[in-house]
């Protein structure tokens, strides 16, 4: 049986990401004749002597002819072991909403440098965000290892200057993987290869089959977003009051208590049901239906919570934010805020600070925040939000921000502060550990 | 920590807390997407083509809202050139479930000048404005497809909350940002959102499902024997739809289909797979795409697809 891993890629503009993602879909055999064939013929158009593989993941028409990344793309590819989800995030044209929004669902990110340039600002950028996430793992592809001779001690240098930054950023030794490809040619990607016969590691995609999955939460708190009540209220289920839902992080099981997080009242799980037959228990990711030993009042937008490590639901809250839209964000602005199943009003109370991407450090008090830009910030909901810490509980500590007027996604937001432990462990003060 | 499934009274041990197959995560992701729209829009509706994808989607539905019917209707946007077998399937699908249908016409816009034939007699591309008009009338807010991201280059890049503008058009650089599982469902009046819950399914994936619930499929998925002829390098069925023209040869071969669309331009392949498990077998070795291997109208352009979601296509 193959499980399946969700990664993210990311790299600056000209570092072959287009390519390595082209390479990996052909080396995986995920790439049909028909498909080959019409990359074949757009690089004899283009006067190629070779199939330029990047052509396989270039999606519109705009793309194909300006020869870059627009938009997040995802990608399949499998091997026998493993099924893969891959968001193609481009480098250049709005990196922080791109790279957000791949890593928002990415157990891996996957950075690609290139061997004679090194680890550059928009590599440390786009590890910033990845890290900021809480993708648990990362891998850097020095690619373009051909050009510098396969040299090395050329790569050895590049991976020992990202250990370090990597490390800052709270990931450990074993969290991270750096390997000589050329996704081009090939090497190190599916093959290994004898042009790199000192390195002994693993090829990229033998890597990513084998790395084990870090999965949402599974020994966190139990919570569980009710998104729609299943009353049948027909003869065979005259009375039959089921709460449907995704298991957000934590476990159910039958007879646990839980905390109904809008009204405080409590109760017990009673029956954990889907159309297959009822569940003992079930685990983070599962969609079910779960039913209650008491009436209580539940309607979607409540949160179900293990009794007695419920959240306590707040009308002020804390959170870093990325900043996706093209108007700029101003305290006292109203907004919606999407948290869970429940859609609510905010304002934004304070603009507490503003990550520098410069010198990767905090600015205080910005006056607003633009366009991909990342802040601290308090917000004001109308109704309390029984949200968790981003970094204990990624799901239950995301949300986004809708505009009211016109319907648009203008945020994504992290409950507590990820973005001041991310600071001050890439500045001098490293003892705060995001904890990816 | 061990999981313990119920079933028929027997207690079975599962050994994984957290949900890692491949395709029980897919479903529990669609499950997850089906009960969003349903709490958030007010007229919601399944495209229904008796296809196989459309067919996971309806079982799905079916699995989500359990023990309660389906909370919205099905709507099939009929070319006039369909596989009989395929509309008796439709037929019996909603009979089954007690589910109500709505059928859009293509036929009935070209008999009153609305829509003329293309000189190609393919009405694929014939679907856009009946589709758009059935949303309209119906006020359908939310439309659910079964389209997937790996059919297509530009399919890659679409969301599973697919803003509509009241054209029914797909903007790519107007695309929202998706997050986490949190979807944003805002919509103005005269917009509508298309969803796709099975964007992250692969072809292998959806028969793979097919198998594992063993799901009913229109019969013509599978091998049987059809009077064919050659056009455009596929294996088409004479029809109402035109062919076989002059010089075109008529062979009896044994074929099926791989996706079930308007006849006059959805070819069959010569097969021997006339089960599921055969199917699969089959798919895996097999090196061309099913829309590549089997329909006209995405092999007119590189930008087909695109074009088409531009103008409103599914």
């Amino acid at each position: 049986m193959s499980d399946l891993l969700r990664l993210a890629t990311a790299g600056s503009v000209d570092d072959g990401k287009s390519t390595l993602v082209g390479r990996l879909l052909y080396d995986t055999k995920s790439v049909l004749a028909d498909q080959l064939d019409a990359v074949t013929r757009a690089s004899v158009d283009k006067g190629l002597s070779t199939p330029d593989l990047s052509l396989l993941v270039d999606g519109l028409r705009s793309e194909r002819e300006q020869g870059i990344t627009i938009d997040v793309a995802y990608r399949y590819f499998g091997t026998p072991k493993r099924s893969f989800v891959l968001a193609d995030t481009p480098g250049h044209v709005q990196y922080t909403r791109n790279t957000v929004t791949g890593a928002s669902t990415a157990q891996l990110g996957v950075l690609l440098v290139d061997a004679r340039n090194g680890v550059v600002e928009q590599t440390r950028r786009h590890a910033t965000v990845l890290a900021l996430l809480g993708v648990p793992r990362l891998v850097l592809a020095v690619n373009k290892i051909d050009l510098v001779g396969y040299d090395q001690s050329a790569f050895e240098l590049i991976a020992k200057e990202f250990a370090a930054y990597a490390a800052a950023l709270g990931y450990t030794d074993e969290a991270v993987t750096t390997i000589p490809v050329s996704a081009l040619v090939g090497d190190n990607v599916a093959e290994s290869s004898a042009n790199t016969p000192w390195y002994t590691g693993p090829t990229l995609l033998r890597h990513l089959e084998s790395v084990p999955i870090a999965t949402d939460p599974h020994d966190a708190p139990f919570r569980f977003p009710v998104q729609y009540v299943i009353r049948p209220r027909t003869p065979e289920f005259p009375d039959y009051r089921g709460y449907a839902g995704q298991v957000a992080s934590g476990t159910a099981t039958v007879g646990d208590r839980v905390t109904v997080a809008s009204n405080g009242a409590t109760s017990t799980i009673t029956a954990i049901d889907t159309y297959d037959g009822p569940l003992h228990s079930a685990a983070t990711g599962r969609s079910v239906t779960v039913r209650l030993a008491d009436e209580i009042d539940i309607s979607r937008g409540d949160l179900i919570a293990a009794e007695p490590d419920a959240p306590q639901p707040s009308t002020e809250i804390e959170a870093t934010l990325c900043w996706l839209a093209e108007k700029e964000l101003r305290p006292g602005a109203r907004l919606l805020v999407k948290h869970g199943t429940k859609t609510t009003q905010a304002m934004l109370g304070e603009l507490t600070a503003r990550f520098d991407e410069q010198s990767l450090s905090c600015v205080d008090a910005p006056e607003n925040l633009s366009l991909n830009e990342i802040g601290q910030v308090r917000l004001r909901v109308a109704e309390p939000l029984p949200v968790d810490d981003y970094r204990t509980d990624p799901r239950n500590g995301s949300f986004i921000l809708i505009d009211a007027g016109d319907g648009s996604t203008l945020a994504a937001g992290l409950v507590g502060s990820p973005l001041r432990a991310l600071t001050s462990a890439t500045g001098a003060d490293t003892d705060v550990s995001p904890g990816p | 920590m061990t999981t313990e499934t119920i079933e028929e009274g027997k207690i079975i041990d599962e050994d994984a807390p957290v949900v890692a197959d491949n395709i029980e995560a897919l479903e529990s992701e669609a499950i997850h997407i089906f009960r969003e729209v349903a709490g958030e829009f007010d007229r919601p509706v399944i495209l229904f083509s008796g296809g196989k994808d459309s067919t996971v989607l309806l079982h799905l539905a079916i699995k989500a809202f359990w023990p309660a019917p389906v909370p919205f209707p099905l709507l099939h946007v009929d070319t006039g050139h369909n596989f009989p077998e395929v509309l008796e399937f439709r037929d019996r699908m909603v009979d089954r479930h007690g589910l109500r249908l709505v059928v859009a016409k293509v036929q009935d816009y070209i008999d009153d000048g609305r829509l003329s034939e293309r000189p190609d007699g393919t009405r694929n591309p014939l679907q856009t404005v009946p589709l758009l008009d059935a949303i309209n009338e119906n006020r359908f807010d939310a439309v659910f497809g079964g389209g997937r991201r790996d059919e297509e280059r530009a399919r890659a890049k679409e969301r599973i909350f697919s803003l509509r503008n009241a054209f029914g058009q797909w903007e790519p650089r107007r695309q929202r940002p998706e997050l986490w599982n949190l979807y944003n469902g805002r919509h103005s009046a005269g917009e509508h959102v298309r969803v796709f819950p099975l964007s992250n399914w692969t072809e292998a994936d959806v028969w793979r499902y097919i198998e594992r619930e063993d799901i009913e499929l229109p019969s013509i998925y599978f091998a049987h024997t059809r009077e064919v002829f050659a056009r455009d390098g596929m294996w088409l069925t004479a029809g109402p739809w035109g062919g076989p023209r002059e010089g075109e040869t008529v062979h009896r071969k044994q074929v099926r289909y791989r996706t079930v669309g308007d006849g006059s331009c959805t070819g069959a392949v010569e097969s021997g797979a006339d089960d599921v498990a055969s199917v699969i077998a089959e798919v895996s070795a097999s090196r061309l795409t099913e829309r590549g291997a089997t329909r006209a109208d995405d092999r007119i352009s590189e930008s087909a697809m695109e074009d088409r979601k531009r103008e409103g296509y599914f």
